[in-house]
């Protein structure tokens, strides 16, 4: 068992701006999508969810590649619920510039701005702005490091392999208040856990199948690498799919068969298995990684894990390809609504 | 499972049992690598676990993840164990030394996977499974393909012991009769129906794509799910 969460609760939204469809289950177009995602955050804020989180992907299915500009939209209309990125793809994106997006959003937003980072599931982005897989451990520590060193503000001095040195380089924007918060996404690999510890930023365990419970070594291992470290403890959350409806079997209805599809799309290029509704009445069970039902199953399940897990902060990663934008909007509101303040009521 | 289990349903274990268990060398400290330590622990085998340099650096992840496991230099490692297990990227496989491993048993839980791992230049031969592309760089070894097909974020939570109704099969394949049985052996004790599949190149169907990865299936419609599939035919898949 890890020790109790000693940072406030936060509760949070992902997306990864798949392509919404309409009432005819016909696909919108990119920028409609996007600008959907724009009404969801908005609304996210309205119903009282405390983060709002995009993750970056190039692909026809996900075409949320800039989710800082998307973020800025955001903020601009809203002036509470924090926003960030749900991963960032750092291996094959320039933590100069990553920095400098991400502390604009900072200011365009009072003060709101998040960055989770990570190596990145797919390959999309490292075709696409020139990087070479056989790189990815190198890029990914280089880069996790330098992007430590921009955090603190101040001039910078760094040199490595993968990208040109820093010599007493000041970067601009210059933070209000101080570092804004920063994340490494974890996956299940122990070395980036250890990394997050080294370089300061918070642990972001990614649970997409399994156990979550699985994960709660992770957790043990953080505290204890930053305890080895001589750190202060930095907090744990945990970003998993899920879809909340009026009840459970509604919420199943409409997640399943976009879920199965979904999986079958990727599983074409992939070669794995598609998953039979059998396994994913598992996931969606105490003992696996979906959060899809009513309220009251969703918000249960979550508690029951940040204390297993250790953790202080959920992100739930709404949306699954092809799901309506109404539908989508129906679960944020009961999110924010439901599921959110029962979640509090249930760990306090 | 455990021998005292066995005891109390009558089989007395043999007195060599554990001793006779050969060491198990987990190269790699990565997603897999921990995993496979634990599980072969719990099944009553002596672990090393080593990543590519210097021991200390992978102390805490085998302390925190792999309580019991000793953390060494590969060669430590390799040296006094009877089965090896390589947990490493595909990628990284070039640059581990064919030397290291002459002699030994070696587990091949690596899958070629191009589109989540890009493409790599020594691998990219469709006319042979990737294990026997690890058998014909690792000349001086016997190479057994398994492990590959199951996530290893299921690896602990689907083990079940012998005869239970919803035991999970794993397929062993490999060109050396004898090392596919000491393999399958480590796969029965871990928790799992070992299915051995004469050959390497069968092996292929272990493989992405191929009609068992990543689903759960018992030993009978495991086997079935082979016989299904010609091998011979899956050489532009």
């Amino acid at each position: 068992m890890t020790t109790a969460p000693a940072f406030p609760l936060v509760l949070g939204l992902d997306t990864f701006g798949d392509v919404t469809h309409d009432a005819d289950d016909r696909p919108l177009s990119h920028a409609r999508t996007i600008r959907d995602i724009v009404e969801q955050g908005v609304l996210a804020d309205q119903v009282g969810v405390d983060f709002f989180g995009i993750g970056e992907h190039h692909t026809d299915d996900f075409p949320l590649s800039a989710a800082d500009v998307v973020l800025g939209a955001i903020a601009a209309r809203t002036s509470r619920i924090r926003l960030g990125s749900a991963v960032t793809v750092l291996s094959s994106d320039d933590p100069v510039r990553v920095f400098q997006r991400y502390s604009t959003l900072d200011a365009v937003s009072g003060g709101r701005a998040e960055v989770i980072l990570g190596r990145g599931s797919s390959i999309d982005s490292f075709p696409l702005f020139g990087y070479d897989l056989a790189d990815y451990e190198q890029l990914f520590e280089e880069k996790a490091q330098l992007f430590a060193e921009l955090r603190k503000g101040g001039p910078v001095t760094w040199k490595g392999t993968m990208r040109a040195a820093l010599h007493e380089q000041d970067v601009v924007p210059h933070t209000e208040s101080g570092p804004f918060p920063a994340w490494i996404g974890v996956g299940g690999n122990p070395q980036s856990v250890i990394r997050a510890a080294r370089y300061d930023y918070g642990l972001m365990l990614a649970i997409i199948g399994g156990s979550p419970a699985r994960f709660a070594p992770f957790s043990r291992l953080f505290h204890q690498a930053l305890t080895q470290l001589g750190k202060d403890p930095l907090p744990i959350g945990v970003h998993s799919p899920g879809h909340v409806a009026a009840t459970d079997e509604q919420a199943r209805e409409e997640f399943f068969p976009r879920y199965q599809e979904m999986i079958r799309r990727v599983a074409r290029t992939r070669g794995f298995a598609v998953p039979t509704r059998e396994s994913f009445l598992r996931e969606v069970g105490p003992h696996g990684a979906l959060y899809v039902g009513s309220p009251e199953t969703v918000a249960r399940k979550i508690a029951a894990n940040l204390v297993v897990l250790g953790a202080n902060r959920f992100e739930m990663k709404y949306g699954m390809g092809g799901l309506s934008h109404e539908a989508l909007m129906t679960g944020i509101e009961l999110y924010g609504t439901r599921v959110v303040p029962r979640v509090r009521e249930l760990l306090s | 499972m455990r021998d005292d289990d066995l005891a109390a349903a009558g089989v007395a274990p043999a007195a060599t049992t554990l001793s006779s268990r050969p060491r198990v060398a987990v190269l790699g400290a990565g997603h897999t690598g921990p995993v496979i330590a634990r599980v072969a622990m719990a099944a009553g085998y002596p672990v090393t676990i080593a990543a590519s340099g210097d021991p200390a650096n992978i102390a805490l992840i085998t302390d925190v993840l792999a309580p019991g496991a000793e953390a060494r230099w590969a060669a430590d490692a390799v040296a006094d164990a009877g089965i090896v297990v390589l947990a490493i990227p595909l990628h990284r496989f070039p640059d581990l030394d064919p030397a290291l491993l002459a002699g030994r048993l070696v587990v091949d839980t690596m899958n070629y996977w191009p589109p989540v791992d890009g493409v790599q230049e020594m691998f990219d031969d469709p006319a042979y499974g990737s294990s026997e592309i690890v058998q014909r760089r690792l000349a001086r070894s016997r190479v057994v393909k398994t492990l590959n097909h199951i996530g290893y974020h299921e690896l602990e939570d689907d083990r079940r012991p012998p005869g239970a109704p919803d035991r999970r099969a794993l397929g062993v394949a490999g060109d050396d009769p004898a090392a596919v049985r000491t393999v399958a052996d480590l796969i029965e004790r871990i928790g799992y129906d070992a299915v051995p599949l004469d050959g390497l190149r069968v092996g292929r169907l272990l493989q992405p794509g191929g009609p068992v990865f990543g689903v759960s299936l018992g030993r009978t419609e495991f086997t079935r799910a082979l016989a299904r599939t010609d091998h011979t035919d899956r050489g532009s898949s």
